[in-house]
C-alpha cells in the first residue's frame, strides 16, 4: 500500500532541543541546574551580556552535538563556526544570538519513522548549535499583565536546532518523526526530555505545491499535530475559497487549537548574520572518531537486535526499543524469564497500566515483574491476578509475594480442577458434541482426560460433577 | 626641566615616603587638572595605597598608580565609555588587566576621557566634554584613548592603559608626546574591555618611556582562558631593553607619506629614521599597495561590528534608560538619547552594511581587502625587521576643527588602521616637534615580535632626548 498524500501536504518541522545535561552553560560557567532555582541566580556577566564579557565554547557540548549529529546520520563538518544572529527583544541580553549560520556542526542526515506506508525516510537538513535567551515572565495574565519580568537563568543554555526537510507528508508522521527525534535523543543521554522547554517545534507546513507557512510556538508533541491539523484545513479551505496561500509566519494558540498570523513575508527580520568575532573557526573533524566510539546501540538497532536475539515480532520489538529506559528494563526480565514471555508481559501489559496512571518504567521493579512471571508461568497464580498484582503494587506499593498472600490469589486445588475441567472441554469439542447429543458414555472419556490433566489429584466423582455442571452452562 | 616621573622613580618615591603620599599627590593634582582628562577618580585608590603601605607588595607595580580608559570594565568603579547610554553602569566584575595590574600592587588611580565608545581621533565625542591637549590646550589630544594619553603627558598619572581599534592608543600618544603601544591582536586578554569592533582591537599601554611601556606588558599580556582570541605563548617583554639596533632593516613604506602629510611631521619622520641609520641600522623604501583600500575596510569591519556589538544598550539591564509606552519604544528612546551622533553615525551605516543585498557588496568585500591588507605586511615583513613611518599624518590640531566633518576626521587615521587590519604589533614614540606639538613615530613590528619593536623604540630613546620635554601646562 502506497500512502497517495491527497493534499500535497508537506512538513518539515525545526526542533529546539536544549541539551539539559550538560553541567555548564554553552559560553560560560554558570550551572545548567536552574530549574527549581530562584530567577536570575543562575547568571554571570556572559550569559547576562554585561559589557566587556566574552564567550569561550563549552567543549562539552560541542562533543554532545557531534554525538547527536552522528545519531542522525549527518555528516559533521571539518570546521565549524559561530555567527551573530542580530535582532532586538528583551529576552536575548546581548541583542543578537550567537548561533551557526554557514557552516552548522552537522548536516546531511536521515531518519527512519514509521510513516503512514511503514518505514519512512525523513531528511534532515542540518543541526547546528545555539544559546537559548532568557525567559519572560508576564505578572499575571499577558492581556492584563502590569509587568514583565525577566529571568536570565535559561540564558545562554545550549540548544541544537535540528532542521528536517519538508519529508513528511501528514500531522501524523510529524508526530512519529518528533517521537523517533525523542526517542534517539533519550538513547543520547543528551537532555532530559521531561524538564520544561526541554525540546520546542517550529513547523513549516504547505499544501498542493504551494508557499510554505511557518507554525511558532508549539510547545509539545501532541500540540504540533493538532496545529498541523489545523493549519493544513485552514490553507486547503482559504485555496478553496479561492484565496492564495503566502509566505509568513504563525503563531499557534494552544488553549484555541488555532494559528493567527504573526507576521508575512514582507515583514520577516533581517538578522544581518555576520561570524562572531569572539570565537574563533573551532576545527571538528579530528573529534569525531573518539565521539562515535561512545555512541550507544540506537532504536533501530536495538530493535533489529531484539527481533533476532529474542525472537520477538516488530511491533513487540518496537513498542520495548522506543525508550532507552524500557528496552533496558525488557533485556533485564529477558535475561531470567522466557523472553518472548517478557515482551508480553512488559510491552502489552505493564507499559499499559503504566501509561494508564501517566508513570514511566521507573515506578516498577525488574525483581518485581519477574516474580509476577514466574508465579504465572509456574502455574501458581492465574494471569488476571497477575495483572491485579501489577495494579496493587502501582496503586498502593507493596511486593508481589505480600499481595499474593493478602488477597488469596494462589491457585487452590479447586482452581486447579477447574482449569482442567475447562481445559478438557475445550481441548475435546467431538466429546462434548457426543455427550450433548446424548451419549452419555462421552463423559466418561472427559473425566478421564480431567484426571490426566490433575495427575490423578482430583476426586473423580467431583470433577465428573464439575464437568456437568460446566456442560449445562 | 625636572625629569619625567617613571614607574622607577615612583617606586623610590613610595619607599622615601609612602604610596599612600604618592597616590595622594596625584589625586591632588587631577585636582587641579585644566584638560579634563579623568572622567572620575577612584575612591578606593587611597585605600588601595594604604593597604600596600600597611602589608607591604611584592609585585612589580606594588604602590603604582595607574590611569584606566573608561571602557575597560573596573569593578565597583564605573565604567561608561563616556557615553550617556551607559550612565551610572558600575561592573560587576574586574577586566582579565585590571585583575593582572592588581594582582601586581597597581593603585587604580581612576578612568580617563575617551571619545564616546572609542569611536574617535579626538576625544571631542565624549558625553563628558573633550579632553584637551597639555601642549596647547586649544588642541585636542587625539583619541580615543586621548584621557590616558593626556593625563601621563601632563603627570597626572605615570602610566596608563588605553585600547586601539584603529590606532587609539598611537595617535593619542603620538599627539601628546608619549609612547604608546598596539600590541598583536591576541596578546593581551579583552576580557572587560568593552567592545567596539572586537576583531581589530587590542587594549595597550602608554607611558612617559619604552621602559615602562614593556614593564607594564609584563604585567598586563599574557593568556587568558575567558577570551577565546587570547594567544597562550610566554614572553618577558623588559628583556627587548636593549641599545642595539645594528643590523636591523626597516622598510619605509611610500604610502604613509602620502597625501596631506605635514612636511614637518614628514622631515620629523625622516630625521628619526636617520638617527637609526646612525645607529648602526639599514632601511629601504618600500610598498604596501594595498593602504590605499585599508580605510574603507577598516570602517564598514569596525562599524559592521559595532552595529552589533553595542545592540545589547538598551535600558533594559543597566545604564541610562528613557522612559517609553512598551520596551520597543523604551528600547529606542533609550538609544535616541542616550547614544552621540558619531555613534549613531556608525551604528547605521554598520547595520547598512550588513543588510541582506549589501552584505557581500560591503562587509564581504571590506574582509577580503583585510586579507590583501594582512599579506601586504606579512610580504614586507618578510625582508625587513620593522617598518616605520609618521603614526600621525599631521600634529594634533584644533578643538572643533575637524568634529563636524567625519570624513576628514577618518582620512588622519590613514596611517594606523591598517596595522589593526593585518593584526601587527606597532609603538608610537615621541619623535620631535612640529609647531610646537609633539610628533609620533611609528615602529612596526611582526606578529608577537613586540621584542623587536620595543628594542628599536629604546634604542631610539637613548639615542634621542624629543621623549624629555615636558608640556609647558607641566612645567
Amino acid at each position: 500500500m502506497v500512502y497517495e498524500n491527497p493534499d500535497g501536504v508537506k512538513i518539515g518541522l525545526e526542533v529546539h532541543v536544549q541539551l539539559n545535561k550538560l553541567n555548564t552553560k554553552l559560553f560560560c560557567c554558570c550551572s545548567t541546574d536552574y530549574h527549581d532555582s530562584e530567577p536570575n541566580t543562575h547568571v554571570c556577566p556572559v550569559c547576562l551580556g554585561l559589557p566587556g564579557s566574552l564567550p569561550v565554547i563549552n567543549e562539552k557540548a560541542v562533543e554532545f552535538a557531534i554525538k547527536i549529529g552522528l545519531a542522525l546520520n549527518c555528516s559533521i563538518v571539518e570546521q565549524t563556526q559561530f555567527h551573530r544572529k542580530n535582532y532586538y527583544y528583551p529576552d536575548l541580553p546581548k541583542g543578537f544570538q550567537t548561533t551557526q549560520y554557514d557552516y552548522p556542526i552537522a548536516g546531511n542526515g536521515k531518519i527512519i519513522i514509521e510513516g503512514e506506508d511503514g518505514e519512512h525516510l525523513v531528511g534532515i537538513t542540518r543541526a547546528h548549535m545555539e544559546e537559548d535567551p532568557g525567559r519572560l515572565q508576564h505578572i499575571g495574565s499577558i492581556d492584563r499583565s502590569k509587568g514583565t519580568l525577566i529571568n536570565y537563568n535559561r540564558s545562554g543554555m545550549t540548544l541544537i536546532e535540528i532542521v528536517s526537510e519538508p519529508d513528511m507528508r501528514s500531522p501524523k508522521e510529524a508526530r512519529r518523526y518528533l517521537d523517533k527525534l525523542r526517542s534517539i535523543l533519550d538513547y543520547l543521554d543528551v537532555f532530559d526530555g521531561d524538564l520544561e522547554g526541554a525540546m520546542r517545534v517550529d513547523a513549516n507546513v504547505s499544501v498542493f505545491g504551494g508557499e510554505r507557512v511557518e507554525v511558532k510556538n508549539i510547545s509539545s508533541f501532541k500540540g504540533a499535530e493538532r496545529a498541523l491539523l489545523y493549519e493544513i484545513m485552514r490553507q486547503k479551505n482559504h485555496i478553496r475559497r479561492g484565496g492564495e496561500i503566502t509566505m509568513e509566519t504563525r503563531h499557534f494558540d494552544e488553549a484555541r487549537g488555532v494559528t493567527i498570523s504573526m507576521r508575512t513575508k514582507e515583514e520577516e527580520h533581517d538578522y544581518r548574520y555576520f561570524p562572531e568575532p569572539d570565537l574563533v573557526p573551532l576545527r571538528v573533524a579530528d573529534r569525531v572518531p573518539k565521539v562515535r566510539e561512545t555512541l550507544p546501540e540506537l532504536p533501530d538497532a536495538k530493535k533489529e537486535r531484539f527481533m533476532k536475539e529474542y525472537g520477538l515480532a516488530d511491533t513487540h520489538a518496537r513498542a520495548l526499543t522506543t525508550e532507552i529506559k524500557v528496552a533496558e528494563f525488557y533485556e533485564e526480565v529477558a535475561s531470567k524469564v522466557d523472553p518472548k514471555t517478557a515482551a508480553v508481559w512488559v510491552s502489552d501489559i505493564l507499559k499499559g497500566e503504566l501509561n494508564y496512571r501517566d508513570l514511566t518504567i521507573d515506578a516498577f521493579t525488574v525483581e518485581d515483574i519477574v516474580a509476577i512471571i514466574e508465579l504465572i508461568t509456574g502455574n501458581k497464580i492465574t494471569e488476571q491476578s497477575g495483572i491485579e498484582i501489577i495494579r496493587t503494587v502501582l496503586d498502593h506499593g507493596g511486593r508481589p509475594m505480600d499481595i499474593v498472600n493478602e488477597k488469596g490469589l494462589l491457585k487452590v486445588e479447586d482452581d486447579i480442577v477447574a482449569t482442567a475441567v475447562e481445559e478438557a472441554i475445550n481441548e475435546n469439542p467431538e466429546a462434548v458434541a457426543d455427550y450433548l447429543g446424548g451419549k452419555e458414555k462421552s463423559l466418561n472419556f472427559l473425566v478421564g482426560k480431567v484426571m490426566q490433566k490433575t495427575k490423578g489429584r482430583a476426586d473423580a466423582r467431583e470433577a465428573r460433577e464439575k464437568l456437568i455442571a460446566k456442560l449445562k452452562e | 626641566m625636572t625629569a619625567w616621573t617613571d614607574i622607577s622613580g615612583i617606586r623610590h618615591k613610595i619607599a622615601d615616603s609612602s604610596a599612600e603620599e604618592v597616590t595622594a599627590s596625584y589625586i591632588e593634582k587631577i585636582g587641579k587638572s585644566r584638560i579634563n582628562g579623568f572622567t572620575r577618580v577612584s575612591e578606593e585608590a587611597l585605600n588601595t595605597a594604604r593597604e600596600i603601605d600597611a602589608n607591604g607588595h611584592n609585585g612589580p607595580l606594588a604602590g603604582v598608580p595607574i590611569a584606566i580608559k573608561e571602557n575597560i570594565s573596573t569593578k565597583g568603579l564605573s565604567t561608561t565609555c563616556s557615553s550617556k547610554i551607559l550612565e551610572g553602569y558600575v561592573p560587576p566584575y574586574d577586566a582579565h588587566v585590571i585583575e593582572k595590574l592588581k594582582e601586581a600592587g597597581a593603585v587604580i588611580l581612576g578612568k580617563t576621557n575617551m571619545d564616546e565608545f572609542a569611536m574617535g581621533t579626538s576625544t571631542e565625542s565624549s558625553y563628558y566634554g573633550p579632553t584637551f591637549n597639555p601642549w596647547d590646550i586649544e588642541r585636542v589630544p587625539g583619541g580615543s584613548s586621548g584621557g590616558s594619553a593626556a593625563v601621563v603627558a601632563s603627570d597626572e598619572a605615570p602610566i596608563s592603559l588605553g585600547s586601539d581599534t584603529g590606532g587609539s592608543v598611537r595617535c593619542p600618544a603620538a599627539f601628546c608626546g608619549v609612547v604608546g603601544l598596539k600590541p598583536t591582536y591576541g596578546c593581551i586578554s579583552r576580557y572587560g574591555l568593552i567592545s567596539y569592533a572586537n576583531s581589530l582591537e587590542q587594549i595597550g599601554p602608554l607611558a612617559t618611556n619604552v621602559a615602562d611601556i614593556a614593564a607594564l606588558m609584563d604585567v598586563v599580556a599574557g593568556y587568558d582562558n575567558r577570551d577565546s582570541t587570547s594567544i597562550n605563548r610566554e614572553n618577558n617583554y623588559s628583556d627587548a631593553l636593549e641599545d642595539d639596533v645594528k643590523g636591523m632593516k626597516i622598510g619605509v613604506p611610500e604610502e604613509y607619506f602620502g597625501e596631506g602629510i605635514d612636511t614637518r611631521v614628514e622631515k620629523a619622520t625622516w630625521d628619526a629614521i636617520s638617527n637609526f641609520e646612525d645607529m648602526g641600522a639599514t632601511y629601504e623604501k618600500i610598498s604596501l599597495p594595498y593602504t590605499k583600500y585599508a580605510l574603507a575596510s577598516y570602517y564598514i569591519i569596525a562599524m559592521s561590528e559595532a552595529s552589533s556589538n553595542l545592540a545589547r544598550f538598551d535600558g533594559t539591564r543597566y545604564g541610562f534608560r528613557a522612559n517609553g509606552d512598551n520596551w520597543h519604544d523604551m528600547a529606542s528612546k533609550t538609544r535616541a538619547e542616550g547614544f552621540g551622533d558619531e555613534v549613531k553615525r556608525r551604528i547605521l551605516l554598520g547595520t547598512y552594511a550588513l543588510s541582506a543585498g549589501y552584505h557581500d557588496k560591503y562587509y564581504l568585500k571590506a574582509l577580503k581587502v583585510r586579507t590583501l591588507v594582512k599579506k601586504d605586511f606579512n610580504k614586507a615583513l618578510e625582508n625587513v625587521d620593522v617598518l616605520m613611518g609618521p603614526t600621525m599624518p599631521t600634529p594634533a590640531f584644533r578643538i572643533g576643527e575637524k568634529i563636524e566633518d567625519p570624513l576628514s576626521l577618518y582620512l588622519s587615521d590613514i596611517n594606523t588602521v591598517p596595522i589593526n587590519l593585518a593584526g601587527v604589533p606597532s609603538i608610537s614614540v615621541p619623535c620631535g616637534f612640529a609647531d610646537g606639538m609633539p610628533v609620533g613615530l611609528q615602529i612596526i613590528g611582526k606578529h608577537f615580535d613586540e621584542n623587536t619593536i620595543i628594542r628599536a623604540a629604546y634604542s631610539f630613546e637613548q639615542n634621542t632626548d624629543h621623549h624629555t620635554r615636558r608640556p609647558p601646562e607641566v612645567e
